[in-house]
């Protein structure tokens, strides 16, 4: 299962409305391919923040669900968000963390998440909920129930590296045009 | 240095301005600010600098005017955030960030960036302002204008002793 495989399975159970916060590299760009809608918002810089702006969506509106897209070196780089999250403790945030065990979008060079299990380190931290597919059919079966998890809730979704390249083309989107869309469907304004 | 502004007053300026989110990673300069905005529940403390314009950028995104506290060790950790997350995106954030190492007397640690700072956040295209306590005040109705207006951040530097 590559991560264009997992978003197509995982990006089509999305309900309509939720916030969808993607890290930057290939997770932006092949969640942009496989659904884009006004609520999503791809990160092309800020490596790691991913977390952190589903964090302060979540906390500003509360009765709207928040979904991150995260990937394994992203959450490696602000792994004390995992703290922060399962402290301020959110029912409508959801993690999702696609570890294909690399930066692959600098080279494929390995983190270090063949030794590291992340979704053990979000349940230790206090998460709600941590899981872990390593399956097509593993995920298509939990992402209805993950999907309605009360939060904090992690999945890590264990992928392979896709072929070499990016998976999709660029953000089409101007950043700017990214903050104004998501702010119009979050009912505040420009 | 002149008076000092008492915190509870200094809040209750900043919401009056518009702002209503406040993240950050504390500083002894601002320790009586800090905890008065616990007093009130309106704080959350992040574990980095970054990590907190992260939370306050989601904030902006969800309709709130967030303040990011910090101390001026923390806007190294910050820069590349501010730089292609907030400038890039056109996210509006206060930045209130102390000034250890002013005029060269603290503690070593503090020496290197107390020196460079004003001229950090030039480089970076920060707007910022240093109010004494007379000015401050004014100085916040001028970054939430500056906010409105250009949605892009903007600093309070905050002097040593400036909090009662």
């Amino acid at each position: 299962m590559t991560l264009t495989d997992a978003l197509a399975v995982l990006a089509p159970a999305v309900p309509d409305g939720t916030v969808c916060i993607h890290a930057n590299g290939h997770i932006g760009r092949a969640g942009c391919a496989a659904r884009d809608r006004d609520e999503c918002f791809y990160m092309i810089g800020s490596m790691g923040l991913a977390s952190s702006i589903g964090l302060g969506i979540a906390l500003a509106q509360p009765r709207r669900r928040v979904l991150v897209l995260d990937g394994d070196a992203n959450v490696l780089m602000n792994l004390g968000t995992l703290a922060t999250i399962a402290a301020e403790a959110p029912p409508n945030l959801l993690h999702v963390c696609f570890d294909n065990g690399a930066h692959a979008s600098t080279g494929a060079q390995p983190t270090i998440t063949d030794r590291v299990r992340l979704d053990e380190v979000a349940r230790a931290a206090g998460y709600r909920f941590a899981g872990r597919v390593e399956t097509r059919a593993a995920l298509a079966a939990e992402a209805p129930r993950f999907l309605g998890r009360e939060g904090p809730a992690f999945l890590l979704v264990r992928i392979a590296l896709g072929p070499p390249g990016p998976p999709a083309p660029r953000i089409p989107h101007a950043p700017e045009a990214m903050t104004a869309r998501l702010r119009r469907a979050l009912g505040t304004g420009r | 240095m002149t008076g000092s502004v008492p915190a509870d007053r200094f809040v209750d300026r900043l919401l009056a301005a518009g702002f209503d989110f406040f993240v950050g990673v504390p500083c002894s300069l601002v320790k009586t600010l800090l905890a008065e905005l616990e007093r009130r529940e309106l704080y959350l403390g992040e574990t980095r600098e970054d990590a907190a314009l992260g939370v306050a950028a989601g904030a902006y995104l969800a309709g709130r005017t967030p303040v990011v506290i910090m101390q001026n060790s923390g806007l190294g950790v910050s820069l590349n955030a501010l730089g292609s997350l907030h400038f890039l995106y056109r996210i509006p954030a206060l930045l209130l960030v102390t000034w250890r190492g002013y005029q060269g007397e603290d503690a070593p640690e503090h020496l290197v960036m107390g020196e460079v700072l004003p001229r950090l956040l030039e480089l970076f295209g920060v707007p910022f302002r240093a109010p004494l306590a007379e000015a401050m005040d004014a100085d916040v109705d001028w970054a939430a204008a500056r906010i409105r207006d250009t949605r892009r951040p903007v600093a309070l530097v905050v002097r040593p002793g400036i909090f009662a």
